[in-house]
């Protein structure tokens, strides 16, 4: 493997003291773009140095009596096996580093904690497998996926991730939060429970089912920061990245305005072409429904039944519809599409994953007696 | 400083000679008494399930050796994290420590065997049938449980994520309990009952203590996981609420309970561990242990301590500032008592005439790797720092180093160290010290990388990563190949000395002026099947000198 080759060629390389000045090397946590994740970052390097210190006076002293108090060479064994006075100095000087330590850490413990006094709050809900964000100041209220192009890679054995940018780490609609404003998040979960971390912000928090936590964070440097789920959620737990974007407040407030506009538009009810109905509907199933039916359709044997030759798939497609509006005990209702995103999925769903029912369903038929007006 | 006289010798000796021995044949594996049959089902199954527990981590580490999707679905990937967990802590670390206690604990205390023997047949037969239960969940449908070691609700009750496995694996963790408790009381009674009367509780080896104050961890915190694991039965069949929050109920509680196992139970695998350190250093380098007493006392305060610790796994899951300060305190306090063991070896060492066979090479660097181990420890104990390391590859490699290079190091040193004593063959030193190195090199290219994912970002328990993450992780991944194929010369080595080794017969000692340190040494090699018949009447433990 070529890679493996390069690999072991860097290998080399480093071993010899040439380093291979790669920008992708990281090997230190990141310093983030908040106060607090320098403070983070400051605690960080300050324990390791303690931790480096202490390893180079012990392993110092480990070392130097492996190579000089060898029986080869003829050193003979002393017999103490006591001294009062060295076991207290060595249970002393720990425990005062120790103090030392905890002052500066429980500073920023109480500052982390300290929510009050923000300016937004943005509600962070934990779903299998995305986020749904909601902004409780001004209605705004989306759901953030992984990115189609990494949906499809990561789901196809052999598909090279180094095509697609920023693989896995990429949403369809990142959060947007202005600069030097306190923003804090109360974070909850539908279904199990999840954790948001952006490094970048310096912390992580847990999404728990049925109660809500809260943070907060205040970006001073605009940029696009990346981060993950970090508790483990289920089969998809490693695709439901986060991107948050921090703007200077005048394209923050442009961002908002645009926004709201767009969520209040009505979806276009008019009719597709087939192949419009099929492209748009593999999206709304990317993004809806392959974390459990997978991306050929055919489910998981024990645990998610298949759509390929599903009865409930290709029977009438308004059984379909109100099966998806009703959802199970297993999976969610799924009212929150529309009649556009339904006419597009029921259209994939019975035509893809090797269905072949050959019929194809406009906005116009799904659309519910309240939709259209 | 004296050795047994050796009258006592003679004495058992002769009974071999007439006494009954083992049964013939298979029967005798299955319905056998003897603390040393048991100890030896106890160490083959332990290894097996290493192998097991090892491949799966082969199966994890051959996915993630490139970003994108190469072998395993991940859902598999998923059982694959959680079985190998669940079998190599209840399967192979915890086994394995119960037999080299069965072995050691009554020759090291001048027992005639444990003190309930029969229960511990029943113990041993009830942790394999505990693991077959719990192998058997990867045949069903859906698949091994996939919600991680920990079994966190909602997750692994959700009938999308396990499907058949979950009462399976829930009655699986009962047996392991039952024969876990059985395994501590017999050692507990053994222990408390069986001692040569000569032998005062601080006199008994470093071993021994580490195990009697194991045992207590154990009743105390293996019935708490019992009952976690039964709450979780009821919530999925049986309609309660216990962490259901539509119910009233709370997922975090369980994560409370399991941690207040949890935590107990690391030291569980971590305390026999340091007993066996504390056991091999002081005989290599020809000294006595340095601060015996301080040794007690800093594994009964690690203990202690254990139990008042546990939310540091979650300080992430959104605790009261009050609860966040105190659980950081409280761990923080936990770097003094290990500080003092690891200060200890070291003093043991210095001025000693030390050599360097394998069961040293693999303690010292047992005593190294889970120094570094303990600072990453450490480092995870600032809370907000730990905000940042929580469920990354941080932890990943924190835990790996308290375990794999530290409780499974010790492990093989423990192997190396009592096979010429049990067997009374030699093994060989060369393939012994190429087992070694290969180890502690690969051990560290395997381990140490995980440090710089975690750093970087890269959460843990995920089948595929950013391409960021893809060198570090292929290193690892050579690491993790490289040390499962090295483990094989373990293997090859526990036959052929089973099998006759070098062929050189060793003496008692087996190691140069051993019987100054520990009664084993002072008993035929290979041990007869039974010892100390009649009980030694001066104990050979360098510290008594003093307190006597």
């Amino acid at each position: 493997m070529n890679k493996a080759k390069q690999l072991f060629a860097g290998l080399i390389l480093m071993a010899l003291g040439l380093g291979t000045a790669r920008a992708d090397y990281t090997l230190n946590l990141m310093k983030g773009v908040t106060k607090v994740s320098n403070d983070i970052y400051d605690l960080h390097m300050l324990i390791l140095w303690i931790c480096v210190f202490i390893g180079v006076v012990v392993f110092g002293a480990m070392f130097y009596s492996i190579f000089h108090h060898r029986k080869s060479k003829g050193h003979v064994a002393a017999q103490f096996h006591e001294n009062t006075t060295v076991e207290i100095i060595w249970t002393i000087i720990p425990t005062l580093i120790l103090v030392a330590m905890a002052i500066p850490a429980t500073k920023t413990l109480l500052e982390l904690s300290d929510v009050e006094k923000s300016d937004m709050t943005i509600q962070v809900t934990g779903r299998q497998w995305y986020w749904d964000y909601k902004y409780l100041d001004n209605d705004i209220h989306f759901e953030s996926h992984l990115d189609e192009a990494s949906e499809r890679v990561h789901r196809t054995v052999g598909a090279d991730p180094r095509s697609v940018p920023n693989y896995l780490l990429n949403v369809d609609k990142p959060l947007v939060i202005p600069v030097h404003k306190k923003v804090r998040f109360v974070l909850t979960s539908t279904d199990v429970i999840h954790s948001w971390w952006v490094p970048d912000l310096g912390w992580k928090k847990d999404a728990n089912p049925g109660f809500i936590n809260e943070a907060w964070t205040l970006v001073d440097k605009p940029g696009t920061y990346r981060g993950q789920c970090t508790e483990l959620c289920g089969r998809d737990h490693g695709f439901m990245p986060i991107v948050v974007i921090a703007m200077e407040q005048a394209d923050y407030d442009a961002w908002v305005k645009r926004t709201s506009e767009q969520q209040k538009q009505k979806p276009d009810l008019s009719d597709q072409s087939r192949q419009q109905l099929m492209a748009h509907g593999e999206s709304v199933y990317l993004k809806n429904c392959v974390g459990c039916h997978q991306i050929d359709g055919a489910g998981v044997p024990g645990l998610i039944p298949a759509l390929t030759g599903s009865a409930i798939a290709t029977g009438k497609w308004e059984s379909l519809d109100g099966f998806l509006r009703a959802g199970t005990s297993k999976m969610p209702k799924f009212e929150k599409l529309n009649a556009k995103e339904f006419a597009e999925l029921m259209t994939y769903v019975r035509n893809s994953l090797g269905n072949k029912v050959g019929d194809e369903l406009q906005p116009k038929q799904t659309a519910l007696p309240d939709d259209d007006e | 400083m004296s050795a047994v006289v050796d009258e006592h010798d003679h004495d058992h000796h002769a009974d071999d000679h007439h006494d009954h021995g083992p049964a013939k044949g298979l029967l005798r594996w299955i319905i056998t008494t003897n603390h040393k049959d048991i100890g030896t089902l106890y160490l083959l199954f332990a290894l097996t399930m290493f192998f097991v527990g090892g491949s799966m981590a082969m199966v994890i580490r051959a996915e993630l050796f490139e970003p994108g999707l190469q072998f395993v679905d991940p859902a598999f990937f998923n059982s694959m994290t959680t079985m190998h967990a669940l079998v190599m802590v209840f399967g192979a670390v915890m086994p394995a420590f119960v037999g080299l206690a069965n072995w050691q604990i009554p020759l090291m205390i001048g027992a005639t065997d444990m003190a309930l023997p029969r229960m511990n047949n029943m113990s041993f037969w009830m942790l394999v049938a505990g693991v077959l239960l719990l192998a058997s969940t990867l045949f069903m449908e859906g698949g091994a449980p996939n919600g991680g070691w920990t079994l966190y609700p909602p997750l692994v009750l959700q009938p999308i994520t396990v499907g058949k496995a979950l009462p399976f694996a829930i009655f699986s963790v009962h047996l392991l309990g039952i024969s876990s408790i059985m395994g501590a009381i017999n050692i507990i009674a053994t222990i408390f009952n069986m001692r040569a009367p000569a032998m005062k509780l601080m006199d008994m080896p470093l071993f021994v203590w580490t195990w009697l104050i194991t045992a207590f961890l154990l009743i105390a915190v293996m019935p708490v996981f019992a009952g976690a694991v039964t709450m979780l039965l009821t919530d999925k069949f049986f309609h309660t609420s216990f962490f259901n929050a539509a119910g009233g109920g709370d997922p975090v509680l369980y994560e409370h309970i399991f941690w207040f196992f949890g935590h107990p139970e690391v030291y569980i695998m971590i305390l026999p561990t340091f007993g066996v350190a504390s056991t091999i250093i002081p005989v290599f380098a020809r000294k006595p242990l340095f601060g015996y007493a301080s040794m007690v006392w800093a594994t009964a305060s690690i203990a202690f301590l254990s139990f008042i610790v546990w939310a540091h796994h979650m300080f992430t899951v959104g605790m009261p500032i009050a609860g966040e300060l105190y659980f950081m305190y409280a761990t923080m306090i936990i770097a003094v008592p290990t500080g003092v063991k690891v200060f200890n070896w070291t003093a043991t060492m210095w001025k000693g005439a030390m050599t360097f066979e394998t069961p040293m090479l693999f303690s010292i660097s047992f005593v190294v790797l889970f120094t570094l181990g303990g600072f990453t420890g450490l480092m995870m104990s600032i809370a907000p720092s730990d905000f940042q390391y929580h469920d990354t590859y941080f932890i990943v490699a924190h835990f790996h180093y308290t375990l794999v290079p530290a409780s499974i190091f010790i492990l093989m040193a423990a192997g190396y160290f009592w096979l010429p004593k049990w067997t009374g063959h030699m093994y060989n030193e060369k393939i012994g010290q190429l087992h070694f190195w290969l180890s502690v090199i690969s051990v560290n290219i395997l381990f140490f990388p995980q440090h710089f994912l975690g750093l970087a970002g890269m959460p843990r328990r995920i089948p595929d990563y950013a391409v960021q993450f893809a060198d570090w992780n292929m290193i690892s991944s050579i690491g993790g190949f490289i040390f499962g194929a090295s483990q094989l010369l373990f293997l090859y080595i526990v036959i052929d000395t089973i099998r006759g080794g070098t062929g050189e017969k060793v003496s008692d000692e087996v190691w140069e002026d051993a019987a100054k340190h520990g009664l084993e040494w002072t008993l035929p090699s290979p041990t007869p099947y039974h010892t100390w018949t009649t009980p030694p009447t001066i104990v050979p433990t360098e510290h008594v000198l003093d307190s006597h």
